[in-house]
């Protein structure tokens, strides 16, 4: 065995061992075991910072290990699964492990306490198994089924707190969300093995190129597959779940929620890019972009700091997916990577926030106010220097601003897509999305770090009782805060303008194997020629963004109320995201629902009732009819009975013979036997 | 006394002599007393037929059969009776008409 | 093959059953272990069974022949394959569970034991049975406890239930009487189902009746018998009165391994006696499936009653398994004779009705668990449940979870190798047919969330946590449903000769010739 997929492997076998101690004995282990997961997650990192070193060492952009074993055989079909480890899965296995670590680390300050401690870890643990397992798949078969085993740890962290109905409720609304979603992926994987024959990648990308999937086929399974992925990273339609799902623990939201979960999508059209077709690759940039700006726009009106973070989130999925769309693939999910720091560090800071506001509010004894609510925050700047320091930082990152990571790679995604519309003019809308919600992002974020640090709370004393979070809790703040500088990711060159490094020499991009498509060479042309007007156009947005902010919410010059009144019906949608969860819930949840009730009731009030129970009674009713009339009054009675009555007449008769007495009996035998003897002699 | 037909004529009587006891006897023990009288009559037919009418062994054999018949008839009858008397308390076989009823 | 196997696996219970008539009725506990120890020991005979088989033969192991009514040329005629074994396993099993799952009767305890272990018995026999004639006497058998178990043990319908279900399953039962004597006259006058086999095709070519074409007659009446049993829309209403009245292990049985009969009887013997029939029918088939997929899932999504919902949730899970029975037909010339959809579909079925055993068993222990402690269904009577008993809702979302297709859980491969199989042929079909595994969704997670999740009930703030003989009859379950789910190659190694047999059989049909 190759020792590689051995080391592969143990990103598997690690996690889902703490999943199960967790599970059965968890309680039972000294700190409620929550050693036991976090060292699983920790060893997983040591491997994965040892992979990403030999990587780095070994300099070799084309570097694959792709092994398979049989999973079974059923004669003429052989189902193999296996791992296939390139750069790009030693560079997801490493964000993986990094953010999953901190989060793990964290969550001993945040959920201190928790009735169900041990059994939160065993479920990161799942989360973690199962994440390493997508990342590690080399077949669409055993990537759906840890695609849906994501979606149920998610499910089971969103609902941790089942207590709360609403989130119980967010629990099942993610999952079946994501199912709608898996059924297009499940119908795409379905469309691509009756197509080739198989479901392992290199046979896929071997079928198609040679043309046993093709044209309108190919782009409807492309466009199936996609769904996955639109329903896992939360791309409009299907992007309603991702907010609600912050009603999890705030670290299961850094890290399923904004890092890495939601990222599996993304990391899922990135692994398949070469299989789509260019009216595929449309459709995907189009709900990429259009996700972008839309859920920006809701981001600016929301409250609640989680829910704000949440789509931005949403938003900057759509980015990547954009980025893929585009055929910029590799910018996408350097996005992805460098979100998967900032994001985190945005959402642990909000934790730690939001944690200083429980403990303040406790303290107050007040139990009615909202804990997350922007607009009971404010000034918390010089109580919580580490949480403001690093906010500041990731929100820098997030909104593109020059010497942070996210700067290189929104500007390469910006890139992408301004070639992409210069090379067809038709699609100018993308870039007008890209830089929109770009402008949105610089805006909402900074509105964020206002409402929440500067200015005044809405209940002064308050100030009072916030303090910085326990150092368990701030130092993955500070990891994660470094991490979103740019020098991480351009090593070995230092230009704070330039995504050269590392990362875009490791990662190459492959040629797409569908006839027509435009090669990798092709595509990477346009974007160098588009990427200084990009990077010219993105400062200015964020600059812009940046500024409003400043004006309304740290000077308020500008005043929100008025802005949001002239806004008129425009605030009144982004305020309620577009009445999306009303639509769906009044045309699509109500009337399945009141369906079903008319479906059961048919089957079991009417079919059963009357048709099943009808033949009984139609049974019922014909034998009493010839029961009653023909057997017994007629046949029975006249000639049954007949026979039975005049039988009964001779008999009452002959019945005078029959005395009860053996001796007259053997008399009438005698004469009997006399007679015959009569007979018989004559 | 050297023919056939004088033991057929002794043992035609005694099987009237039975049977006008087992028609007209009241008593179930005299009808038993019938019965066993038609039961030897049988048995004097057999040894008559085994001396001359060349049934030799056979005969025999079967008169041994209809004594030892007898002897069971007599044991099972007579436990009837018994039982008769039990539950009606008579012998009297005229008033044992359940039959009828 | 020394010491006739397969007549202990069948004869084991009624040992026991007479053994039980022996005792006392005064001492329960006694009867109890003895239906148990005869049980268990069927289920390491079927083990031994299991590990002796010969994983790469054609046709019949173990087989055992003796003359039973001569004059008619009718066989005590038993053997085993790949097909047979699963269930045989799941049988022994799940009576075995049934036994400890039902040790809290106390109303006839000597009366029930007895009758389930005749149940067990007539299950095995048809299971087993290789003469015609001996499986419908054993089909016969097996009702006639089942009728006493729902109306004496069952809930407050039990009657109606119980004579209902008699009717239903019988008049499909007269049915398949006429079907088999026809094909008696048709094969020359035998029973033998291997002989059947072959001759079967060749005797019903071109032959009708009144103008109908004999084979289409025969098809229809043997499997209007096996839809019943299914149940396939639109005869399953009797399903899930009998499983809300049935008594908990009574219901385990009746969905873990009746259902499958219908199934396995299409399989056994209108697929290979009738390849032309199951041809012609298979479009047909496939839009039952459709319907029974995404009717029994509506259906579900509509109740209030837990077991209810578990019963309906078998409908839509048998949907499955005809969905991958219809899919033998990718194996025709017509259709590109494209083998590995034939065999996924129907590998995939059998698989599906294995693991449709184990889930759904585990489901009416867990229904049974909480009725015995809450004594009512009601979904949205429950509520927050799973603070109070975290192991009880563990095991629920466990099988919730299995039920509702998730991979890594046995419900889910069966599930997606029907879908695998069916898609090249009915490509609508199967694409409508998806939406069934949202609704799956839906329903159990929604029950779920009902009973469990939210704010506990103050009526229930001191239910007791499941018990350990409870979780014993769990846990079996369980590890199965997690091991195939992980890993199917084992029950799959056992079948997959059997159903290719089965396939080429049907593949050779005229009906599926090239254009």
């Amino acid at each position: 065995m190759d020792v590689r997929i051995l080391y592969g492997s143990l990103f598997l076998i690690l996690p889902l061992l703490a999943f199960v101690i967790q599970i059965f004995v968890g309680n039972r282990l000294p700190r409620k075991g929550d050693w036991v997961s976090i060292g699983a997650v920790l060893l997983t990192l040591c491997i994965a910072i040892a992979m990403f070193a030999v990587m780095l060492v070994y300099d070799d952009p084309h570097f694959k290990v792709d092994k398979s074993i049989e999973w079974f055989n059923l004669g003429s079909w052989t189902v193999e699964i296996g791992m296939l480890i390139d750069n790009i899965t030693i560079v997801m296995l490493l964000v993986v492990a990094v953010v999953s670590g901190l989060v793990h680390i964290y969550s001993v300050g945040y959920m201190a306490g928790d009735p169900r401690y041990s059994r939160y870890f065993g479920y990161l643990s799942l989360f973690t198994f199962s994440m390493n397992g997508i990342v590690l798949s080399n077949n669409l078969f055993s990537i759906y089924m840890f695609w849906e085993l994501v979606g149920l740890s998610s499910y089971l962290l969103i609902g941790f707190w089942f207590e709360k109905d609403s989130a119980a409720d967010a629990g099942k609304k993610a999952f079946l969300v994501n199912r709608i979603g898996d059924i297009g992926m499940f119908i795409g994987i379905l469309l691509f093995f009756t197509g080739t024959g198989s479901f392992l990648f290199t046979d896929l990308f071997e079928g198609v190129a040679n043309g046993a999937l093709s044209g309108s086929l190919l782009t409807i399974a492309g466009i199936c597959i996609f769904l996955g992925a639109v329903g896992k990273s939360a791309q409009f339609p299907l992007h309603v779940w991702l907010p609600d799902a912050m009603e999890g623990p705030t670290p299961v939201s850094a890290l399923i929620h904004a890092a890495t979960m939601v990222a599996a999508g993304v990391y899922l059209i990135v692994r398949l890019f070469p299989i789509f077709t260019v009216d595929a690759l449309t459709v995907i940039a189009y709900v990429g972009g259009f996700t972008a700006l839309f859920s920006a726009i809701i981001a600016v009106t929301q409250n609640d700091i989680k829910r704000v973070l949440a789509y931005s989130t949403v938003s900057q999925l759509g980015y990547m997916v954009l980025a893929v769309g585009t055929g910029a693939y590799v910018a996408g999910l350097f996005h992805l990577v460098t979100h998967a720091a900032f994001k985190a560090g945005l959402f642990f800071c909000s934790g730690s926030v939001i944690h200083a506001m429980h403990h303040a509010y406790h303290k107050l004894n007040d139990h009615e106010s909202d804990p997350q609510d922007l607009r009971n925050m404010g000034g918390f700047k010089d109580k919580m220097k580490i949480t403001y320091t690093t906010m500041l930082i990731a929100t820098l990152a997030i909104s593109g601003v020059p010497f942070m990571s996210g700067f290189l790679s929104k500007d390469a995604i910006l890139a992408g897509t301004l070639a992409f519309a210069q090379h067809h003019p038709e699609h100018s809308l993308l870039p007008v999305f890209g830089f929109g919600a770009a402008i949105l992002t610089a805006f909402y974020m900074f509105r964020l770090i206002f409402m929440t640090f500067h200015g005044k709370p809405a209940r002064r004393e308050i100030l009072d009782h916030i303090h910085e979070s326990p150092s368990v809790m701030t130092t993955p703040l500070v990891i994660l805060a470094t991490l979103s500088i740019f020098i991480f990711y351009t090593l070995p060159f230092a230009n704070p303008f330039s995504d050269h490094g590392w990362y875009m020499h490791l990662v190459e991009p492959v040629n797409s194997v569908v006839a027509g498509n435009p090669t990798a060479h092709e595509i990477e042309e346009g974007i160098h020629h588009a990427h200084l007007p990009a990077m010219i156009i993105s400062l200015i947005v964020a600059g812009l963004g940046i500024f409003l902010a400043f004006l309304v919410y740290l000077r308020k010059r500008i005043s929100a109320e008025k802005m949001a009144q002239r806004m008129g019906i425009m605030y009144k949608f982004s305020f309620n995201k577009f009445f999306m969860d009303e639509i769906y819930q009044k045309y699509l949840v109500n009337p399945s629902i009141i369906f079903s009730k008319a479906v059961g009731f048919l089957d079991w009030d009417l079919y059963d009732k009357y048709i099943i129970n009808g033949f009984a009674w139609v049974t019922k009713r014909l034998s009493r009819i010839i029961g009653i009339k023909y057997d017994y009054d007629i046949l029975d009675q006249k000639i049954v009975d007949g026979v039975g009555r005049s039988t009964h007449f001779f008999g009452a008769g002959l019945r005078l013979i029959q005395t009860g007495k053996l001796q007259n009996y053997l008399l009438w035998v005698l004469g009997g036997i006399i007679i015959i003897f009569i007979i018989q002699v004559m | 006394m050297h023919d056939l037909n004088t033991y057929l004529i002794i043992g035609a009587v005694l099987f009237t002599l039975g049977l006008f006891g087992v028609i007209t006897r009241r008593n179930a023990i005299a009808v038993l007393m019938g019965v066993e009288l038609i039961l030897n009559a049988a048995n004097i037919n057999f040894i008559a037929f085994a001396r001359f009418g060349g049934m030799n062994l056979s005969g025999h054999i079967f008169a041994m059969f209809v004594i030892i018949m007898a002897a069971v008839e007599a044991a099972v009858a007579l436990a009837i009776i018994i039982n008769l008397y039990n539950n009606l308390g008579t012998v009297n076989i005229d008033e044992a008409d359940t039959l009828k009823k | 093959m020394d010491w006739n196997i397969l007549s202990w696996l069948i004869w084991l219970p009624v040992v026991g059953m007479v053994a039980i008539a022996l005792i006392p009725r005064e001492k329960p506990e006694i009867i109890k272990i003895i239906a148990a120890v005869a049980t268990g020991l069927q289920l390491w005979v079927v083990i031994m069974l299991w590990i002796q088989f010969d994983r790469g033969a054609v046709g019949f192991q173990f087989q055992e022949k003796l003359a039973w009514i001569p004059s008619f040329n009718i066989h005590y005629f038993l053997g085993v394959d790949g097909l047979s074994l699963p269930m045989a396993l799941l049988t022994a099993l799940l009576s075995f569970l049934g036994i400890f799952v039902s040790w809290k009767i106390d109303k006839a305890v000597k009366g029930y034991f007895a009758l389930f272990l005749l149940l067990d018995t007539g299950m095995m026999g048809v299971f087993l049975s290789l003469d015609f004639f001996l499986f419908y006497v054993f089909w016969e058998v097996m009702l006639l406890p089942m009728y006493f178990l729902i109306g004496i043990w069952g809930g407050p319908q039990r009657e109606y239930a119980a004579i209902k279900f008699f009717l239903y399953t019988l008049a499909g039962s007269v049915l398949m009487l006429v079907a088999m004597l026809a094909l008696y006259f048709s094969c020359g006058r035998t029973f033998d189902m291997t002989q059947m086999i072959v001759l079967a095709p060749e005797a019903l070519k071109g032959v009708t009746w009144w103008g109908l074409d004999t084979l289409k007659v025969i098809w229809i009446f043997l499997f209007i018998t096996f839809a019943i049993k299914v149940p396939i829309f639109p005869f399953h209403t009797w399903l899930p009165l009998a499983h809300v009245e049935a008594p908990t292990a009574v219901s385990v049985i009746l969905a873990g391994v009746l259902l499958k009969m219908g199934t396995y009887g299409l399989l056994r013997i209108s697929y290979p006696m009738l390849p032309d029939g199951a041809v012609w029918f298979a479009g047909a088939l496939a839009i039952l499936a459709l319907i029974n997929i995404i009717w029994g899932a509506l259906c579900a999504l509509a109740q209030t009653d837990l077991k209810k919902l578990v019963a309906y949730s078998s409908i839509n899970h048998m949907g499955y398994v005809l969905l991958g029975m219809a899919a033998v037909v990718a194996a025709g010339a017509q259709h590109g004779t494209n083998m590995t959809a034939a065999q996924a579909g129907m590998n995939g079925a059998v698989l599906q009705m294995f693991n449709h055993g184990t889930i759904t068993a585990m489901l009416f222990i867990l229904v049974g668990v909480v009725y015995d402690r809450a004594h009512h269904r009601d979904i949205d009577g429950f509520g927050g449940l799973g603070v109070k008993m975290p192991i009880y809702s563990g095991v629920v979302a466990l099988a919730f979870f299995a039920g509702l297709g998730l991979p890594g859980l046995s419900g889910f491969i069966g599930e997606a190798m029907c879908f695998i199989g069916a898609f090249p042929v009915y490509k609508l079909i199967v694409i409508i047919a998806t939406l069934g595994i949202l609704l799956n969704a839906s329903y159990f997670l929604w029950a779920y969330q009902r009973i469990f999740l939210g704010g506990l009930n103050e009526k229930y703030a001191d239910i007791p946590e499941i018990n350990g003989r409870e979780l014993f009859t769990l846990v079996p379950l369980a590890v199965l449903v997690v091991l195939l789910g992980v890993y199917p190659a084992p029950v799959l190694n056992v079948m997959k000769v059997t159903m290719n047999y089965i396939i080429e059989i049907v593949q050779t049909s005229s009906l599926l010739a090239p254009h």
